[in-house]
């Protein structure tokens, strides 16, 4: 550094240096490396989980003894109604007792029926003794049959995808082999097109009014902070907005009173218009900023065309921007919608139905969802919830993965035009 | 100056009435989420307010207490803001670091060909509802850490799991954005330093990474407001009941975690217990509205300092 020579000079303690530095950067880089192969690994982690639990072996005792039931000495087969009745009751989850009486009172029907239900429910009940994830199923097989073959000698062990067109088009039942997501899907589907129907045009005039209208001043500022401050607020914050307002407060309108339209299952606002118009709220601010975004990619030039040939404002817009604009509009609306499709807290604030069997029909029918039917299997302790858990996550993910490639396949087609 | 237009000028519009009612509609579209706000400000203070009427309630008590125990009348919110921010703490331990070392390798190290391929795998991870995530915690990470470290130390719901598998969630949040950051920083700066004879390592470190603190921090408060906010995961693998330790092996309840459990049972309005919930509500709005203004504010900085 002393005198200029016209060339560098590495100073020795330079040179002695550079060793030990560029094995400090290529640690440093393989440790990037590495970090970004975990977060690779934990997608796969996560799915390898869902998938493991949603297929494997099940153990199912489906044989007690008919002479265990006998009553006195005498045989089921030679009971009277009532006493078969009685051991119904007494043999089955007060629940699945319920359930039965719902669908026709015990006590209404044939003896034969009844019979029938005693040797469904209570001889052959279907009871799950156990059940093994994928891996286990197909590494450990013969040490789980041998292990069953102890423990439940009359158990038949056998190989279950728990993800089966009968999952998907059944109701939920207390009975987890005869159990769906048929009503969460709908349940889903419901929401989602009022949630469309509502957040849609909102969004994107809200954005149109912010790109295309909005003068610099105080008030848009205002609107543009706002909207970017409710991007980040927690989700059930947003569930809380609609508990107080759509569920307690325009009581009348979300549960059909005031069309007459009272659901007899429900006398309150916990309904499908409800959480749909909740989660419209909710996914405005992103519907918004990500419209906004499409719409600022529209280039200057083709307005001031539109304007050169006298176009007037909302000629302009209607007729170039939005055109241009539509696929990532398309994009960014179908990408929020899929956010809303996932959202759990803010349904069950507002109130999701536990246990419904029945489709739902109206705007005014109670709710569940599939994440909700996913959160409720999971919070159950025995294993084989958390498989049909796992299968209701590989549905959900399955309907996010086609609304995705419908945005891809939409965007595409819009931008070849 | 052009003369104003007058009946004669074939160019002269009639004022069309139409874009009028448009424009007034899109206004309303633009201030619709005012409303939301404004909705959101009253009824989270209105009830809260009803909540610390209520002479069970003392305002004192609500910050310092530790027991929240509805049915005894104790309202302390200490043990739901500890688990609140234990979760949040552990999160922020795993997304802060790995999130940092991913946008630094995408950013610096990674070729085109790596960076289209992985961008893609951050977006699928983000876009995965938070319930997956939860069942995740409860059926992987919690049995995972029972195995490592014991099944007496670690109970079946605990703070660790959540937290952990909270950051796996608000990884590619942080990635992407502290990427935005870097990749934001000019060329010139990292020629600059190259010039030099810095190594990529000193280059990516003291160079880029100093130049782009700003958006870094943003991304990092962003991060911790999502992670107070996240509900599902908490909900699912943290635990069942306010419990007022720092032990991360314990179970305990979140502000969200409580508010879910709450009003996923039968809930009647009016009472104390609804009310309490729109005060945890109040608390955790006034909160992550904080940090996301405080993020705003450094983005804001952030701006100003490189266009």
């Amino acid at each position: 550094m002393s005198t200029p020579t016209g060339r560098i000079r590495l100073t020795p303690h330079f040179e002695s240096n550079l060793p030990s530095r560029n094995r400090k950067a290529s640690l440093w880089q393989v440790l990037f490396r590495l970090s970004t192969t975990i977060g690779m690994i934990v997608l796969a982690l996560l799915l390898y989980t869902v998938v493991n639990q949603a297929f494997g072996l099940v153990a199912i005792d489906n044989k007690v003894d008919p002479a265990s039931f006998a009553v006195d000495g005498v045989q089921i087969e030679e009971l009277d109604q009532e006493t078969l009745i009685a051991v119904i009751e007494e043999n089955v989850s007060k629940g699945k007792f319920r359930q039965l009486e719902r669908e026709q009172p015990l006590a209404e029907r044939t003896w034969e029926e009844v019979y029938q239900v005693v040797i469904d429910d209570v001889v052959e009940p279907k009871d799950i003794v156990g059940t093994w994830p994928l891996v286990e199923s197909l590494t450990r097989k013969e040490e789980i049959l041998a292990e069953v073959e102890q423990e439940h000698p009359q158990a038949t062990v056998e190989f279950t995808s728990w993800i089966d067109p009968q999952f998907v088009t059944s109701p939920q039942s207390s009975d987890v082999l005869e159990a769906g997501v048929r009503t969460a899907l709908l349940g889903s589907l419901l929401i989602i097109a009022i949630t469309i129907v509502v957040a849609l045009p909102i969004g994107i005039g809200a954005a149109i009014y912010l790109e295309e209208y909005a003068s610099d001043n105080w008030l848009n500022r205002t609107i543009q902070t706002n909207i970017n401050n409710l991007a980040g607020v927690p989700s059930i914050i947003y569930g809380m907005l609609g508990l107080a307002i759509f569920v307690r407060m325009l009581e009348p309108l979300t549960s059909g009173a005031i069309f007459g339209l009272t659901d007899p299952t429900t006398a309150n606002g916990r309904t499908i218009l409800s959480a749909g118009l909740t989660l419209a709220i909710l996914v405005l601010p992103v519907l918004i900023i990500n419209v906004q975004e499409a719409i600022r990619a529209v280039p200057n030039s083709l307005r001031e065309g539109s304007y050169g040939l006298g176009g007037t404002q909302w000629q302009t817009i209607w007729h170039h921007v939005l055109p241009n604009a539509m696929p990532g509009i398309l994009t960014g609306a179908i990408l929020s919608i899929s956010r809303a499709i996932g959202e759990t807290a803010p349904l069950v604030v507002i109130g999701a139905a536990t246990y419904i069997t029945f489709d739902p029909d109206s705007p005014f029918s109670k709710f569940t969802t599939l994440p909700i039917q996913i959160y409720q299997w999971t919070s159950r302790a025995q294993g084989e919830y958390h498989n049909i858990a796992a299968a209701a996550i590989l549905v959900l993910l399955m309907l996010l993965l086609s609304l995705n490639a419908t945005a891809i396949l939409l965007r595409n087609r819009y931008s070849r035009k | 100056m052009i003369s104003r237009t007058t009946e004669a000028n074939p160019l002269h519009r009639r004022p069309r009435r139409g874009e009028f009612l448009i424009r007034g509609f899109l206004f309303f579209c633009g201030a619709f989420s005012i409303l939301t706000t404004l909705g959101i400000v009253y009824e989270l203070s209105k009830e809260a307010l009803l909540f610390f009427r209520n002479p069970a309630v003392n305002l004192l008590e609500f910050f310092t207490g530790t027991k929240w125990q509805p049915q005894a009348g104790a309202f302390g919110v200490l043990p739901l803001v500890t688990a609140t921010l234990i979760t949040t703490a552990i999160a922020m331990l795993i997304a802060l670091p790995l999130g940092l070392a991913v946008a630094i390798y995408l950013s610096e190290y990674a070729s085109t060909k790596a960076r289209n391929t992985l961008k893609p795998v951050l977006e699928v991870l983000a876009g995965i509802p938070t319930v997956v995530y939860g069942y995740f915690a409860l059926t992987f990470m919690t049995p995972f850490l029972r195995s490592i470290f014991g099944r007496d130390v670690v109970d079946i719901y605990n703070m660790a799991s959540g937290g952990l598998v909270i950051g796996i969630l608000i990884l590619p949040l942080i990635t992407s954005m502290s990427e935005d950051a870097l990749s934001a920083v000019p060329r010139a700066l990292r020629e600059g330093a190259y010039a030099l004879g810095a190594t990529k390592l000193e280059t990516a470190v003291k160079v880029v990474v100093p130049a782009a603190i700003s958006g870094l921090a943003a991304a990092f408060v962003v991060g911790i407001s999502r992670a107070i906010g996240e509900t599902m995961i908490v909900a699912i693998a943290v635990g069942a009941g306010p419990n007022f330790t720092f032990n991360p092996f314990k179970g305990a309840e979140t502000m969200t975690g409580h508010i879910v459990r709450i009003s996923g049972g039968d809930l009647s309005y009016d009472t104390i217990d609804y009310d309490s919930l729109f005060a945890i509500g109040l608390l955790l709005f006034v909160i992550t509205l904080g940090l996301n203004i405080i993020s705003q504010r450094i983005v804001r900085r952030f701006r100003e300092t490189y266009e």
